[in-house]
């Protein structure tokens, strides 16, 4: 699987996107998160099952002070 | 949870003693003048002050101007530029502070509009520096007829300005007995100018404070009543030692007082796109806010723990990017026990964002104002971190009192932040001791040293006229006594041009060594801000996408402070489907909003492409202002490696895991060759590699900018973007073959 076009290591069979989230540590509430393209609602963050060969994107939306 | 409703009014000053300052005064000039009106924004109007001898002029800005500067930084630049010459230093008579609002600042319909610019010739960087600032002062200034105020010239005695909006008079004014410091002399000249109280909240300051009178990181206080809680508010032009030129003048305060707030008094081209667009983004803040920053709560502060957890906070003189302590500090904390909650915390009217918070009857524990309860402005997220954990220091108590000083006494907090963790590692490395801090311990987290540091800086007393120097001064001076390693003070010391670094750690995100080093006034952030698009998000991966972000958002940032607007409301909430946008970083919608703002004021229709020419005009005029002062070559955007990289075995030690895996990953290294090297030998490569790394990164934001390898905008591109002023080919074209 891959996170943010880079390898992500810790994928496991069941893995959520909730659970990259925590995994990550990701605490920032606004992301924007695609799966192979297709935008996902943070209500479905725990729903969603990542499969290996699947494309996360999970992008901050942070732009300073 | 402190509420507004519990808070009990501050204390009046005293009137008799308001009398007395007042009877203290002496007319040196006073001019009637008839106010211009405003039309679309624009009053076309500047008013100069020379205080040698308290003249006043009042000129046409001519339509030329208007067309390629726009208003706030551009005016405040072109009119520096002017009056300056090559050989203009900070403390040159003809140096100006020069301030401007914009054309949509004012406004009431949408957040965050009334900004104002000031720019300088730096006691810092010895280049203009630009400062941005909220409170009334700005739009006040315009409504009483003027786009911007030149101040030049060196008086003999402490003098105010005062500009009275509604009467037409502006006077110049010996003023010898108001406080020095901001949150008194704002008080005192708010109520000596108010006709009751009610009166006061027409009434906005610009002063400095008493460090302003020796100390080069000193800034701009701007007050604004807060009717609510019967006190004035600071808000500040922060960076770049503004308020030491300020007081080097010997100008005390300017004081502009105008009656009569309305919501079309910038007398607009098409008020109804003003009113709809503001009325559609006050709706997404009232629903998105809570979701997203909670700016109405806390304000800027709200990411301090977020930092934390993405390994940003810069901590220890930026050494590491977190605390373990961040919970004592955690934005909760200071919600629930130390923030006034329920409160319009705008700094100007109708913003509905309202972060500008505060800490009310906050009883101070040290300094000349021990035991007082005051009003603390913020803390900032930039104040917080800088003069919190960067400085070992987490104590929000203690943040609250730093803050408060640095405000009252006219400090940067940023700057003062960085410079005293400068101090700290020095400190804790054998470079200062005891006997050269005049008994100071200067550890990391020592909060009471802080504390006494700052109160001996304002007095300029012992150590205290050392840390008035600011970090580069510190710098060099530590080399020419012989204390400590000359390269590793270079390296340690977080400072780009004579400015210190404002507070985000940039060792993991290349793009963000860029958006510090590639600046025109020297490494603060709002420029251009790109460490989680690059570290966190991977969305800017090549040198090429780096550059085309180290382009573009320079440009689009850069046009907040044409045109009056504060950056905050563009990004730090977004409207509910930003994600279903090709590029939710840029946050379309309030793109958009802003094109429709700047047409419903000015009757100027632009596309956004439009909107990032006018920022690159001015951006261009700054690069070369510093080329004229003998900066803004490649040499000057060398960075510290401190912001690059780890520069002690702690630093590397510290995140072994991360630094071994990029030899392999990054560098090339084998595992096994790692494996085999030594600490030093691990840390030598890694260096070599992040300086070779931004290098290449300069080698690919040149071009895209428009400039030679040695940072000199080419002639080519002046003329594409309607630059080419003879002024400017006149510098430039000697530059065009140089190599760096």
């Amino acid at each position: 699987m891959m996170l943010n076009d880079l390898p992500y290591p810790d994928w496991h069979e069941g893995l959520t996107i909730q659970g990259v989230i925590e995994h990550m540590n990701y605490t920032w509430p606004k992301l924007v998160t695609k799966v192979n393209g297709q935008l996902v609602w943070p209500e479905d963050y725990g729903n969603v099952v990542l499969q290996e060969n699947d494309d996360l994107k999970i992008h901050h939306l942070l732009a300073g002070g | 949870m402190i509420k507004m409703c519990d808070i009990r009014k501050y204390h009046d000053v005293d009137p008799a003693e308001i009398q007395r300052m007042k009877e203290a005064h002496v007319v040196l000039n006073h001019v009637d003048y008839k106010p211009q009106p405003i039309v679309k924004g624009y009053t076309d109007k500047i008013l100069t002050i020379d205080v040698t001898d308290a003249s006043v002029k009042i000129a046409d800005i001519p339509a030329e101007v208007k067309e390629k500067f726009t208003g706030g930084k551009g005016y405040c630049l072109r009119y520096l530029w002017d009056a300056t010459n090559a050989n203009t230093r900070w403390d040159s008579p003809e140096n100006e502070i020069v301030m401007s609002a914009g054309p949509i600042a004012g406004i009431t319909q949408y957040a965050g509009t009334g900004k104002m610019l000031v720019c300088t010739i730096s006691p810092m960087t010895d280049i203009p520096i630009d400062s941005n600032v909220g409170g009334f002062f700005g739009p006040y200034l315009k409504f009483s007829g003027f786009d911007a105020i030149e101040l030049k010239g060196q008086a003999e005695e402490d003098v105010i300005i005062v500009i009275d909006g509604n009467k037409g008079t502006i006077s110049v004014e010996k003023a010898p007995l108001e406080h020095m410091d901001a949150h008194l002399m704002g008080e005192e000249l708010t109520a000596m100018y108010a006709d009751n109280e009610n009166d006061r909240k027409h009434v906005a300051v610009v002063c400095a404070g008493s460090a302003a009178e020796h100390c080069n990181i000193s800034m701009l206080n701007f007050t604004f009543y807060d009717p609510n809680r019967g006190v004035v508010r600071l808000k500040q032009a922060g960076r770049g030692g503004i308020g030491r030129v300020f007081r080097h003048k010997k100008i005390k305060a300017v004081v502009c007082k105008y009656q009569g707030i309305k919501n079309d008094l910038n007398n607009v081209h098409d008020i109804s796109i003003i009113n709809k667009t503001g009325v559609k983004y006050h709706r997404e803040m009232a629903t998105q806010d809570p979701k997203q920053n909670n700016m109405r709560k806390i304000g800027t502060a709200n990411t301090m723990k977020i930092l934390n957890d993405y390994d940003i906070l810069p901590t220890h003189n930026f050494k590491f990017g977190g605390t373990p302590n961040i919970a004592e500090m955690h934005p909760q904390v200071f919600i629930e026990k130390w923030l006034t909650q329920g409160a319009a915390d705008g700094c100007w009217y109708g913003c509905s964002m309202a972060c500008a918070k505060a800490a009310d009857h906050f009883e101070l524990l040290t300094g000349p104002y021990k035991g007082q309860k005051v009003v603390v402005d913020g803390p900032e997220y930039e104040t917080a971190a800088g003069v919190g954990p960067n400085c070992g220091i987490t104590d929000p108590q203690v943040i609250l009192e730093l803050n408060f000083y640095c405000d009252t006494y006219g400090l940067d907090t940023i700057s003062w932040g960085t410079m005293c963790a400068f101090l700290m590692e020095c400190y804790e490395n054998g470079i200062l001791n005891k006997e050269r801090t005049g008994g100071l311990e200067l550890n990391f987290g020592n909060a009471a040293a802080a504390l006494e540091l700052i109160h001996l800086t304002a007095k300029n007393e012992g150590f205290g006229k050392i840390a008035a120097l600011g970090s580069h001064k510190q710098k060099e001076l530590f080399i020419k006594n012989g204390w400590g390693d000359a390269a590793f003070l270079n390296d340690i010391a977080m400072e780009q041009k004579g400015l210190e670094y404002s507070e985000y750690g940039s060792k993991e995100s290349l793009a963000q060594q860029g958006g510090y080093g590639l600046t025109n006034k020297g490494p603060q952030h709002d420029e251009a801000w790109l460490i989680f698009m690059d570290q966190v998000n991977n969305q800017i991966p090549t040198f090429d996408d780096k550059a085309e972000a180290l382009y573009y958002y320079p440009r689009f940032r850069t046009w907040f402070g044409l045109v009056g607007l504060c950056k905050l409301p563009w990004n730090d909430v977004v409207p509910e489907n930003n994600a279903l946008t090709d590029e939710p970083a840029k946050v379309p919608e309030h793109v958009d909003n802003y094109l429709n703002l700047f047409y419903g004021v000015t009757g100027k229709k632009i596309d956004r492409e439009e909107l990032l020419v006018m920022s690159e005009r001015v951006y261009n005029f700054q690069r070369i202002f510093n080329i004229r002062l003998g900066k803004g070559l490649r040499k000057h955007d060398a960075i510290p490696y401190r912001s690059m990289g780890p520069v002690t075995e702690e630093e590397y030690l510290s995140r072994q895991e991360r630094y071994d895996g990029q030899l392999v990953t990054k560098v090339g290294f084998t595992k096994e060759q790692v494996a085999a090297m030594s600490l030093a030998e691990k840390m030598a490569e890694t260096r070599k590699y992040r300086e070779g790394e931004y290098e290449k990164l300069i080698n690919a934001v040149y071009p895209k900018r428009g400039w030679t390898m040695n940072g000199v905008p080419t002639i080519e591109h002046l003329k594409k973007i309607g630059m080419d002023l003879p002024e400017l080919i006149e510098i430039v074209e000697p530059l065009q073959n140089l190599e760096p």
